[in-house]
C-alpha cells in the first residue's frame, strides 16, 4: 500500500541545534502510526517538521505522493493535514463554536460543514453543550476534545496528534482513544500519534517507531516492538 | 444649562473622531503589540487624497470612498513593505520605524500639498443642524456610529473577521487551520488605515486640513485607547467618546481652550498610574 506520508532523510533544527537526524518514516494510508520515545527524543519536532512550523527542515517530505517540504504551513494544512499540536492550540478567547468554525475555515461547502458540526458533536456531546462557552474556560479534557474536533472540521486525510493524553485523567484518556479509533475506522483518517503512554499507544497502533535523540532505533508492528526486552524495561515497566 | 448641554454634545461629536482613531490603534496593537504612531499621518494623507479628488470635480462621497480605498491599500502596503522586515526586531527599533514613517508621510504631504492651511468641505446640508450641534457634528457622529457598527458586524459575523481575530490571538494555531496569517496582518493594517482616514476626513472641516492636523487628535486617540483598554476595541471606542466629553468640559470650565491638549496627557498618566488595563481592558497576567 502507498504511504499517505513519507519522510526520507529528514533533518530538523532549531537555530544551530539539530534535533532530528536523517529520519525515515512512513504512515500507511488508513493506518495508525505511533512515535514512542523519551522526553527530548524529537517527537514534537517531527510533527512540526511535517507542517514546516517553527523549525528548519531539510530532506524530503511527501504527502499523498506529493513533495510538500518547503511549503507554507497554511498550504500543507489545506491539502488535508490536521494537526493537534502540543498545548492544543486552542483559541482561548473564542467560543467553542467559533473554534470549530475556524477548523473549517478553508472549506467553502457550507452544507457539508454543517453536517460535520453534527458529526463532531456526535463524537464529543460535551462540546455541543458548551458551544457558546469561551474555550479557555473548558476543562483540560474538554479542551483536548475541542482540539481534535477542530482538526476534524478540516476533513483531514491525515491527523497529527501530539500527546493527546497529556495531563488528563485516565478515564478521559480512554474516552479520547476510543474516539481516535472510531475516527480512524469510520472516517478513514490516517493517524500519526506522538505518545508517552506506551501501553495505550501500542494498543492502538498498527505501526510503531521508537525514537532516541532524533534517530529511529526500532520500527515494526506493535506486537514485535512490545516484545522487545529493552522496550518493555524502558517504556512498559515490566 | 444650555451651554453645558452644548459642550457635552459637541464633546461627544469630537469623541467620535477619537473613537475611530483609538479603534484603528487598538486593531494594530492587538495583532502586533505595537502602537502605530503614524496612524494619524496616514489618515491626514488620505484626507488630502479626498480633497484633491473633490477639487478635481468628483462628487464628495465618491471621493470619500476612493480615499478610503487608497487608505486601505496604502495601509496594507506599509505593513507588507515597511513593517514586515521588523517583525522580530526589538521594540525600540519598531518605535523608531513608526516615528520615521510619521515624519516621512508628514513631509511628503507638505511637499505635495503645501503646508498652507486649507478649508475642507462638509457633505452634510446646513439644515441638519440644531441649536446644540452643527450639521457637520451631527453627520460626523452618524458616520462614526455607522463605521463602528460595520466593523463590529464584520468581526462578529464574517468568516474573514473570525480569521482575523484568530490570527491576532494565536498565529501558530491559525496557521494550523489554514489561515494565511501574514495576509490577515496586512488586512488589519488596511482596515485600520481606512478607519483612520474616516476620522481624518470627518475632522478636516473642523480643524482644517494641513500636514500637522492629526497631531492633537492622535494624542486624544491614544488617551482614548488607554482609557477604554488597549486590548479591547469596543472599550477603546467608548473611551473615545468619554475623552471627547472630558476634553470639551475641561476646556470650557477648567483649564481653558489653550491648555485643552494637556487634558489628554493627564488622562494618559492617570490611567497608566491607577488602572493600566483601562476601564474595559483585561489585565494580562504572565507566569514567569
Amino acid at each position: 500500500m502507498n504511504p499517505i506520508l513519507d519522510l526520507r532523510q529528514v533533518s530538523a533544527a532549531y537555530g544551530q541545534s539539530q534535533v532530528i537526524h536523517g529520519l525515515n518514516l512512513a504512515v500507511a494510508e488508513g493506518g495508525i502510526t505511533t512515535l514512542l520515545g523519551a522526553n527530548g527524543a524529537g517527537k514534537t519536532t517531527i510533527l512540526r517538521a511535517i507542517c514546516n512550523m517553527r523549525v528548519r527542515v531539510s530532506g524530503e517530505v511527501k504527502f499523498a505522493g506529493r513533495r510538500i517540504d518547503g511549503w507554507q504551513t497554511e498550504d500543507i494544512v489545506r491539502l488535508g493535514v490536521g494537526h493537534v499540536p502540543d498545548g492544543r492550540g486552542t483559541f482561548v478567547q473564542l467560543s467553542v463554536e467559533e473554534n470549530l468554525l475556524l477548523g473549517a475555515y478553508t472549506r467553502r461547502d457550507r452544507a457539508a460543514v454543517a453536517r460535520d458540526f453534527e458529526r463532531v458533536y456526535g463524537y464529543f456531546p460535551r462540546l455541543k453543550e458548551r458551544a457558546a462557552q469561551q474555550a479557555g474556560t473548558l476543562s483540560g479534557g474538554e479542551q483536548q476534545m475541542l482540539a481534535i474536533a477542530r482538526a476534524l472540521m478540516l476533513r483531514p486525510r491525515l491527523l497529527l496528534l501530539d500527546e493527546p493524553s497529556f495531563g488528563l485523567a485516565p478515564l478521559v484518556v480512554q474516552e479520547i482513544f476510543q474516539i481516535l479509533r472510531r475516527i480512524n475506522e469510520e472516517d478513514s483518517v490516517s493517524l500519526l500519534l506522538v505518545e508517552q503512554n506506551a501501553n495505550l499507544a501500542l494498543d492502538l497502533a498498527t505501526d510503531v517507531y521508537l525514537l532516541e535523540t532524533g534517530r529511529v532505533v526500532m520500527n515494526g508492528p506493535p506486537s514485535v516492538v512490545s516484545n522487545d526486552a529493552s522496550v518493555r524495561r524502558a517504556y512498559l515497566g515490566y | 444649562m444650555e451651554a453645558l448641554m452644548h459642550q457635552l454634545l459637541s464633546g461627544l461629536a469630537n469623541g467620535g473622531i477619537y473613537a475611530s482613531v483609538a479603534l484603528a490603534l487598538v486593531m494594530i496593537f492587538q495583532s502586533t503589540h505595537h502602537i502605530n504612531f503614524a496612524q494619524g499621518e496616514q489618515g491626514m494623507f488620505s484626507a488630502y487624497v479626498a480633497l484633491t479628488l473633490i477639487q478635481a470635480g468628483f462628487p464628495y462621497w465618491t471621493a470619500f470612498l476612493l480615499a478610503l480605498g487608497f487608505a486601505f491599500v496604502s495601509g496594507a502596503a506599509i505593513e507588507r513593505i515597511i513593517i514586515r522586515p521588523f517583525e522580530r526586531a526589538p521594540v525600540l527599533s519598531v518605535v523608531i520605524v513608526f516615528l520615521g514613517l510619521l515624519f516621512v508621510i508628514n513631509s511628503l504631504a507638505g511637499w505635495l500639498f503645501t503646508y498652507n492651511v486649507q478649508s475642507f468641505p462638509s457633505p452634510f446640508p446646513a439644515g441638519l443642524g440644531n441649536r446644540f450641534l452643527s450639521a457637520h457634528e451631527i453627520g460626523m457622529v452618524a458616520v462614526t456610529l455607522v463605521t463602528l457598527l460595520l466593523i463590529f458586524l464584520f468581526f462578529r459575523y464574517t468568516s474573514l473577521g473570525l480569521a482575523m481575530r484568530a490570527a491576532a490571538q494565536n498565529p501558530d494555531a491559525s496557521r494550523l487551520v489554514g489561515v494565511r496569517v501574514t495576509w490577515m496582518l496586512a488586512l488589519g493594517w488596511g482596515l485600520a488605515g481606512a478607519i483612520g482616514a474616516i476620522a481624518a476626513i470627518m475632522a478636516a472641516p473642523i480643524v482644517y486640513i494641513e500636514p500637522n492636523m492629526m497631531g492633537g487628535i492622535l494624542l486624544y486617540g491614544f488617551a482614548a485607547a488607554l482609557l477604554g483598554g488597549i486590548n479591547n476595541p469596543w472599550g477603546a471606542a467608548v473611551g473615545g467618546f468619554i475623552v471627547g466629553v472630558i476634553e470639551n468640559l475641561a476646556g470650557a470650565y477648567v483649564v481653558g481652550t489653550e491648555l485643552k491638549l494637556s487634558v489628554a496627557l493627564i488622562i494618559i498618566i492617570v490611567v497608566l498610574v491607577t488602572r493600566p488595563a483601562g476601564l474595559f481592558g483585561r489585565t494580562i497576567v504572565t507566569r514567569v
